[in-house]
């Protein structure tokens, strides 16, 4: 986002959310949505994530949980089909792989360096019940 | 439809109730409001209004004054007329959510009954709160009798709504020596009082659903200087907006009002700067030392706190010799605010008047015309020497010792 002077900045700090009128916009999805650029959405707001989620999409069962569950809405889903994480809003919080019904665990905290692909190939097996 | 009342030219009002008859014929849409002495009288004069049949608005009973200006930020984001009223220790607790209303921009009106701050605890008036809330970004009114009380608690609604203040407004008036004293008050009529004031004007309303917005916004250190610079020229710009509004209400009531009040001053050699009800008793003791003693005694007043009139008040004073500014605050390790901001304002104009700083009245201690008619002898005795004979900062009206600095 451009870096406005003081002359030119909203007064006080009132921020919109979109750039036209909202009024159907329960029916859009996100990336149909006219979002401003003072809108959270449009921007990175996960600087400071530690852990992250990262998803086994071979594992996922698509049972939405991690999508009730996330406290800020980065699980990514269309059409009751789990897609990803939304790494700009994940704050790393671990819920998702938490409440991961699925055995192995469809999402797994690692940390943020880790490199995705290599924690995806090292995927654990799954746990055999104990009798 | 809110039923009218019919008032005679002249009522009997103390201040709490001119402030509640003002905000009757503002019709707030909402009060969030936890009454505190001696404001009390001002919110149950208000909501015995409302349960009346007076008013249309809603009245909220919140469980804390800080819950009282958070209603009041909600509400005034969602897009209503906002009012609320306060003293003291209630004042002090609302002082966190006075600045998210500043900072958002919203035209709330607290009438602040001003009280002296705990400890040791005081229910009575001096200007402790007043002077606590003057960071806020908040515009500050004082009034200095019912009256005025009633006045500029309508101009309030009108300054802080203008489209280009967009601002909260403090209107202050003595606790219990105003509030609880019933003096003859000349109302305007209900229809008149509103049409001044006029119809709330919306801006960015949180209840307009076609247009989500945020209030409360976090900005760290790329923005937030720039927001908090453009609320300031706001506040500093609101000045030409609080001279209009005052010569409007002078055109409809003959009723004038001034920035910078002076009593006295034509040819006045020696001045006092005061504020609150003590502007009255300084300007009484000023004529009976012009009538007995001949002094050439003035008042001068900083009717408008905050944006501080540095210019007006340089003017005012520009002529005089020796200056005493009563201070009804502890200063807390400093001169008073008076000393300091008079002062400052001086030293931007060619005057170098003695100037001299008095602390007074704390905890509700009267301020006898004795005790004023003393600060006039200190202050003759500097003009006559043309510079500080006298102490800096002494405390008037105080037991034991004298206690004075800077001597």
């Amino acid at each position: 986002m451009e870096y406005k002077g003081w002359d030119q900045v909203e007064a006080g700090a009132v921020l919109p959310s979109f750039n036209d009128e909202s009024c159907d916009i329960v029916n859009k999805k996100q990336e149909e949505r006219n979002y401003a650029d003072t809108n959270s959405y449009t921007a990175s707001v996960a600087d400071w994530r530690v852990f992250k989620p990262v998803f086994n999409k071979d594992v996922c069962i698509d049972c939405q949980n991690c999508w009730v569950f996330c406290p800020d809405t980065a699980i990514v889903s269309r059409d009751k089909a789990m897609l990803g994480i939304d790494y700009d809003h994940c704050k790393g919080c671990g819920i998702c792989a938490d409440v991961c019904p699925t055995n192995p665990k469809s999402l797994i905290m690692f940390f943020e360096n880790d490199d995705n692909d290599t924690m995806l190939s090292q995927w654990p097996e799954k746990k055999k019940k104990e009798k | 439809m809110a039923e009218k009342l019919k008032l005679q030219e002249v009522e009997v009002w103390d201040g709490n109730m001119a402030f509640a008859q003002a905000m009757r014929q503002a019709q707030i849409d909402v009060v969030a409001a936890y009454p505190i002495t001696p404001s009390t009288p001002t919110v149950h004069g208000y909501a015995k209004f409302l349960s009346d049949g007076y008013i249309d608005g809603e009245f909220v009973l919140v469980e804390s004054e800080h819950a009282a200006m958070s209603g009041c930020v909600g509400a005034a984001a969602a897009g209503g007329r906002v009012a609320t009223a306060t003293s003291s220790q209630g004042f002090a607790l609302m002082i966190e959510v006075l600045y998210q209303a500043s900072g958002m921009r919203l035209p709330i009106v607290l009438g602040l009954v001003n009280r002296a701050l705990a400890s040791p605890l005081n229910v009575n008036g001096d200007h402790s709160d007043m002077y606590l809330g003057r960071d806020a970004g908040w515009i500050m009114i004082d009034a200095f009798n019912a009256q005025e009380a009633y006045d500029l608690m309508l101009m309030g609604f009108k300054i802080g709504e203008d489209l280009s203040v967009r601002l909260p407004v403090i209107i202050n008036q003595d606790g219990f020596i105003t509030s609880h004293t019933a003096q003859n008050v000349k109302p305007l009529s209900d229809d008149t009082a509103y049409n001044f004031i006029g119809d709330y004007k919306e801006v960015n309303p949180m209840l307009d659903f076609a247009k989500p917005i945020t209030y409360g916004a976090q900005t760290e250190e790329d923005w937030h200087f720039e927001f908090k610079a453009r609320q300031h020229k706001a506040l500093m710009d609101s000045s030409k907006v609080i001279s209009d509004v005052f010569e409007e209400f002078k055109s409809l009531t003959n009723r004038e009002y001034k920035r910078v009040e002076s009593y006295l001053m034509d040819d006045a050699e020696v001045a006092i700067v005061a504020l609150g009800s003590t502007v009255e008793s300084a300007v009484q003791a000023a004529k009976d030392l012009r009538k007995n003693r001949g002094i050439k005694a003035g008042v001068v007043a900083t009717r408008v706190i905050r944006p501080f009139p540095i210019k007006e008040v340089a003017e005012a004073l520009k002529n005089v010799k020796a200056i005493a500014t009563l201070d009804r605050s502890a200063p807390g390790g400093t001169m008073g605010m008076l000393f300091n901001e008079i002062s400052a304002a001086l030293y931007q104009s060619e005057s170098r008047p003695v100037i001299s700083n008095y602390i007074y009245g704390l905890g509700g201690r009267d301020m006898t015309q004795a005790d004023i008619k003393e600060v006039y002898a200190d202050i003759v005795k500097n003009a006559k020497a043309g510079k500080l004979v006298t102490p800096l900062q002494q405390f008037s009206g105080l037991r034991g010792p004298k206690l004075s600095f800077f001597n």
